[in-house]
């Protein structure tokens, strides 16, 4: 990404640019710079102000506020912390936020080992990897609620694919478990989803991150001797280590606001046992309609997510200086 | 590998064994991956019995009963007002009445597929032209605390978008842009262009600015040499921003499944919703998956290279 010239087109640019006074914009025609670099920016930012930053300082307010969407005509009335409160010594969000954690963790943890394996061994480059990079790609490009609804049916007790191949494998007769009706299965159930739609993304920075290690550190290894296993794990996994906490960040802050997929797959049942952190909030907010506490729930997930997400970049960076 | 390889290939190239083995882990990786999907195709051109038959059916006869159901709305009625009928126009008629069925109508998968291609290609649009004015922009003059705002503008994408959805619910009922297009679009707009800009602005950073200053020097305003010189050199960068920016606003659920409802409802909020005759009607449920599926296949197949320089590009520079 370095502004170095190369061609001789560009180096006689830049030695005009260089022996010309600074003030290029005020000897031509038309707007100055100025005026350009508002016209540029100012929709953008409008429009951000508008439908992103707009929504977000109201949604702080009415977090202080008792208001419910479904009355609009009640008195508004200011409740301080109280709502704060509620929420943080509220059992049910606790379990929630448990569930959420137990989600995060399992399907992080399959993505980056299947994902990173997977990148590894199409780094070998063997013939047509470039092919079925691609078509393992596919999942990861597909909507996550229209594509989870569909592995409901595939999640059927008797009738469902799922369930037959791992009966044909294991003998387990396939009418005798429920992926989604059942407590302990289920929490697997979206884990399983999550991790065939995603494992492809972790693979893919993966990937980059294997193709960004330079040759000579392995012909310097070779000249050392050093075995394949010792390489892998003194020069491939550390090289590429930064890339892998990137995919891990990203998936996490992802995975932790987690809805469509799961609002589809299970709606957060059996009971509860799968209502991750944004389901939660999506009953508190549209079916009770406690629109002042689902604020500070919403205000509180924001606040966790964006400081666990500085503290890991932080940990990320001293990795990365190494 | 025991001693320093002396031909002409590079050392780190791996043996013919090894690549053999990593190819046949990878491909199938691949084809059990694909499973689901496949199984996605098979469904919509299975009968309703065939589609929920134990064991799960490869072998059978293709019918279009599923393509039919998704299209239409129908009514039962008796053999006798059947066979009272005119002949049948059409496969869909024969299908449907076989089933002692008429077609009352046409049903909402087509609108609900064109709210799709309205709202998707509309914010997309919308979010990339935004994107590449303020990405040069911030590119190429000196904003105050540009990186600052870049990087909250992005962080509000770390959200939930349920908790976003409250307030911009209640701002939507207000200014009557709940359940519209255009509300849609400029929600998608405003989603995607954070990262629009975000990823723009490192395809510009990278066009050397001496081109516009040489196109400068000859004469063009700073506005024509945007057009003429920046333009053209961020095609690639403009491409791979506007794929991711059209696959969000098409696999988008959350926002549209509580801001719309009925005349800008999307293909997502709407696919779970299809039903038959008690409980889901699963062929039905697989040709609209599957019809909605092909448009982001054929992309990610035609494109595939700008997306993955899109994707690691994203993933090195955040």
């Amino acid at each position: 990404m370095t502004d170095a010239p190369s061609t001789i087109a560009e180096r006689s640019a830049e030695m005009l640019a260089r022996s010309t006074p600074t003030t290029i914009a005020a000897r031509v025609r038309g707007l100055s710079d100025r005026a350009i670099a508002w016209l540029f920016i100012t929709p953008t930012i409008a429009l951000l102000l508008a439908i992103n930053i707009f929504p977000l300082i109201w949604a702080v307010y009415l977090s202080f506020t008792n208001f419910r969407a479904n009355r609009p005509n009640a008195e508004v009335v200011g409740v301080g912390l109280r709502n704060y409160q509620r929420v943080l010594n509220d059992p049910d969000i606790w379990i929630a936020m448990q569930t959420t954690a137990h989600f995060v963790f399992w399907t992080i943890l399959f993505q980056t080992v299947i994902g990173f394996a997977l990148a590894y061994l199409i780094d070998r480059k063997f013939r047509g990897h470039a092919f079925w990079t691609t078509v393992i790609l596919i999942p990861m490009m597909l909507s996550p609620a229209v594509v989870g609804n569909f592995w409901r049916f595939l999640y059927q007790p008797q009738i469902g694919l799922f369930n037959y191949i791992v009966s044909f494998f294991s003998g387990i007769p396939p009418s005798s478990f429920e992926m989604l009706g059942s407590v302990t299965l289920a929490p697997w159930a979206i884990i399983v989803v999550d991790t065939w739609m995603w494992t492809p993304y972790v693979m893919l920075i993966c990937l980059a991150g294997l193709r960004s290690i330079p040759d000579y550190i392995y012909e310097a290894a070779e000249v050392d001797r050093a075995s394949a296993w010792r390489q892998f794990w003194s020069i491939t996994v550390p090289m590429a280590l930064p890339f892998i906490m990137l995919a891990v960040l990203f998936r996490g802050i992802e995975n932790f606001k987690m809805f469509d997929m799961v609002m589809l797959l299970t709606g957060g049942g059996p009971g509860s046992t799968t209502e991750v952190a944004s389901i939660t909030l999506k009953r508190e907010a549209f079916e009770s309609w406690l629109t002042g506490r689902s604020s500070a729930f919403a205000i509180i997930l924001f606040v966790a997510v964006f400081g666990l997400a500085n503290i890991y970049v932080k940990a990320l960076n001293k990795v990365k200086q190494r | 590998m025991s001693s320093v390889n002396t031909s002409a290939h590079s050392v780190v190239e791996p043996t013919p064994t090894v690549k053999r083995i990593a190819g046949v882990i990878v491909i199938l990786y691949a084809l059990v991956t694909m499973i689901p999907l496949a199984w996605i195709f098979l469904t919509s051109i299975k009968s309703p019995p065939d589609s929920i038959s134990y064991p799960p059916k490869i072998v059978f006869t293709p019918t279009l009963e599923g393509y039919c159901n998704l299209f239409t709305t129908r009514t039962r009625q008796t053999p006798d007002y059947i066979q009272s009928l005119p002949p049948a126009t059409g496969t869909c008629d024969e299908i449907t009445r076989s089933r002692n069925m008429v077609i009352a109508g046409p049903s909402n998968y087509w609108p609900r597929f064109g709210n799709s291609l309205i709202i998707a290609f509309g914010s997309t649009f919308l979010a990339v032209s935004l994107g590449t004015l303020a990405a040069y922009g911030f590119s190429r003059f000196r904003v105050p605390l540009a990186d600052d705002l870049l990087f909250f503008i992005l962080s509000t994408r770390m959200m939930p978008p349920i908790a976003v959805a409250i307030p911009i619910y209640l701002m939507y009922r207000q200014f009557g842009l709940s359940d519209t297009a255009l509300g849609m679009i400029l929600l998608y707009t405003a989603v995607n262009v954070s990262l629009a800009v975000w990823l723009l602005k490192g395809f510009i950073d990278e066009i050397p600015r001496e081109y516009e200053e040489a196109a400068m020097i000859d004469g063009y305003t700073r506005l024509h040499a945007f057009w003429k010189v920046v333009l053209p050199q961020a095609t690639t960068g403009i491409a791979a921003t506007a794929i991711f920016c059209l696959i969000f606003a098409w696999n988008e659920y959350a926002f549209a499944v509580l801001l719309t409802s009925g005349s800008a409802q999307t293909a997502p909020p709407f696919i779970p919703t299809i039903i038959g005759e008690g409980g889901q009607d699963w062929p039905a449920v697989a040709a609209g998956t599957t019809i909605f599926l092909v448009p982001i296949l054929v992309f990610t197949i035609i494109l595939r290279k700008q997306l993955l320089r899109g994707i690691t590009f994203g993933a090195v520079r955040k």
